[in-house]
């Protein structure tokens, strides 16, 4: 198959199309416009719909909904962008619909800057919006990846029944590496929920996010504890984690998306010194792999997260970690990119050779 | 096999073009390649620059706070990143646009009056194709071959005519290097 050289925005844009997305709803913000800019383009030659929406509100409401009649929707948005879909994100979650959300990370808090960031890891895995519900979430760490999750990401939306957020990040977005388009042809999922008219005396249909109706005492318990069912099938199925020189290894890195692709050269560079260390990345933050993470405390000294905020992810590795080792991090916030011989520098003071 | 390589100049000197061309023919050599782009909150008439880096291993950060090459174009970004080559790393400077000495005595300076260059052969717009060929002559990471086939996958068939034109660019660019 030939490769392409493309930017991550634009790739993950097309990698939707072709995974049967037809409905992109979305509001301009730095590093994420090329994903629109491509939609505008693309969506018309497919028969789809781009909209550019009057916010990112309105946006969101607007896939929410496009996948309440059963389409694959999408938006994509920054930070700040992120943070006011938020009400949505949440209604959408209670509501069981399928949709995709990506955030191409920039650094906050606030407007913040249009660097690269992880700041949005808390926001992203934990919640975000207000009730007991989790996204699902993908972090690829390099163009090809951001194709596959992609992909797989309106699957699992469908499968779920809920809303699935690709969480890369500005370096991500802006830069070109060679991808391969996969054969694919789109799963096409059943959607009897779907509301697509109440005709031949059908009985009507709705999709809410309210319980609270007369006569249904306990029906939001209820209700949150299916969720919980789903939340734990996507744990027991759903978790992928890519592990590099592990066998062998004393110390072990965990870092995801961009901050991962920093760590595997810092890890080599301390491979050639003779320091024995190896690469835990998650490539789903939710469900987090924490399966992986316990496994290698049984073997591992130590641990060293490193990501590009001042310490998110680093707490659920500790939950995984259960006291057993060591867990030292390095971040840096604020749109800054960590340097390999930084992470050097923390890799050979967690072997005890600083 | 490890290259990387930063290009700067102003908007509209074609810096960006020269490092999608790079990265498209290490792509066509079988090359793993990444090419990261300054972005957002780059202002008209100001500098505008990309990080390319082309590898037979996995590539790690597609940024690099320290690059072995730098192509400089204008004065602005001379001022603002010469301070950032490695040391003993190859400087290739615009000499038409730069006419400052070095302040390292570290490293490698390559001068090219690449805008001189492009006007005899008749075009300024191609001074950005002269340095590129300055930087594969010195450092042979990929073949002019591939560079001239990257061009054209990039350019519209309507523009093939350009072709040789950029040909002569990077050889000429080449030659400042051979002299």
């Amino acid at each position: 198959m030939s490769k392409v050289l493309i930017t991550g925005n634009e790739a993950l844009a097309e990698a939707a199309v072709r995974a049967g997305c037809r409905r992109y709803f979305g509001y301009p913000i730095t590093p994420q416009n090329e994903i629109p800019e491509y939609m505008s383009r693309r969506m018309p030659e497919v028969g789809g719909t781009f909209l550019q929406a009057e916010s990112e509100l309105a946006a969101i409401n607007m896939v929410y909904g496009a996948a309440a009649v059963g389409e694959r929707a999408m938006t994509s948005s920054s930070g700040p962008g992120i943070s006011l879909m938020q009400e949505a994100l949440s209604f959408i979650a209670a509501s069981e619909l399928p949709a995709v959300i990506v955030n191409v990370q920039r650094g906050g808090p606030g407007l913040g800057s249009i660097s690269a960031s992880q700041a949005d890891y808390f926001q992203a895995v934990k919640g975000g919006g207000h009730g007991d519900y989790h996204l699902l979430v993908y972090a690829p760490s390099n163009l090809q990846e951001i194709v596959d999750l992609t992909i797989r990401a309106f699957d699992k939306a469908d499968e779920y029944r809920t809303p699935v957020m690709i969480l890369a990040d500005g370096v991500l977005g802006q830069m070109m590496e060679p991808v391969e388009w996969p054969d694919i042809t789109p799963k096409v999922f059943e959607k009897p929920w779907a509301l697509t008219g109440a005709k031949d005396g059908e009985p009507g249909k709705v999709i809410r996010s309210l319980f609270m109706l007369p006569g249904e005492d306990g029906m939001l318990e209820q209700h949150n504890y299916r969720l919980r069912e789903k939340y734990e099938r996507m744990a027991a199925h759903e978790v992928m984690v890519e592990q590099m020189l592990m066998d062998d290894a004393e110390i072990s890195v965990v870092a995801y998306g961009t901050a991962a692709r920093i760590a595997k050269s810092a890890i080599a560079a301390a491979r050639s010194e003779g320091i024995r260390v190896g690469l835990i990345r998650p490539i789903t933050l939710f469900p987090f792999p924490e399966k992986a993470v316990a496994a290698a405390a049984a073997k591992v000294s130590r641990f060293l997260v490193t990501e590009m905020n001042l310490g998110q992810m680093v707490e659920d590795v500790r939950l995984a970690v259960n006291g057993k080792s060591p867990v030292a991090f390095y971040g840096r916030p604020g749109g800054a990119i960590l340097a390999v011989n930084d992470i050097v520098k923390k890799i050979k003071e967690a072997a005890g050779k600083g | 096999m490890y290259q990387d390589l930063m290009i700067a100049g102003f908007g509209g000197q074609g810096v960006l073009l020269a490092g999608k061309l790079l990265a498209h023919a290490g792509m066509i050599e079988g090359k793993r390649v990444t090419w990261f782009p300054s972005y957002g909150a780059e202002i008209r008439g100001g500098t505008a620059n990309c990080t390319v880096i082309i590898s037979d291993r996995e590539i790690g950060s597609p940024v690099v706070p320290q690059p072995s090459a730098m192509l400089i174009l204008n004065d602005a970004s001379f001022v603002k990143f010469e301070s950032r080559i490695q040391p003993s790393g190859n400087l290739f400077l615009n000499t038409s646009l730069v006419m400052r000495p070095s302040s390292r005595g570290d490293i490698v300076r390559i001068e090219i009056k690449a805008n001189d260059i492009a006007e005899e052969l008749g075009d300024i717009r191609i001074a950005n194709m002269v340095m590129l060929g300055a930087f594969l002559r010195k450092t042979g990471v990929v073949t002019l071959d591939s560079i001239l086939n990257a061009l054209k996958a990039l350019l519209p068939p309507r523009r093939h005519s350009l072709l040789s034109l950029n040909e002569r660019a990077l050889k000429c660019g080449g030659d400042v290097c051979a002299a």
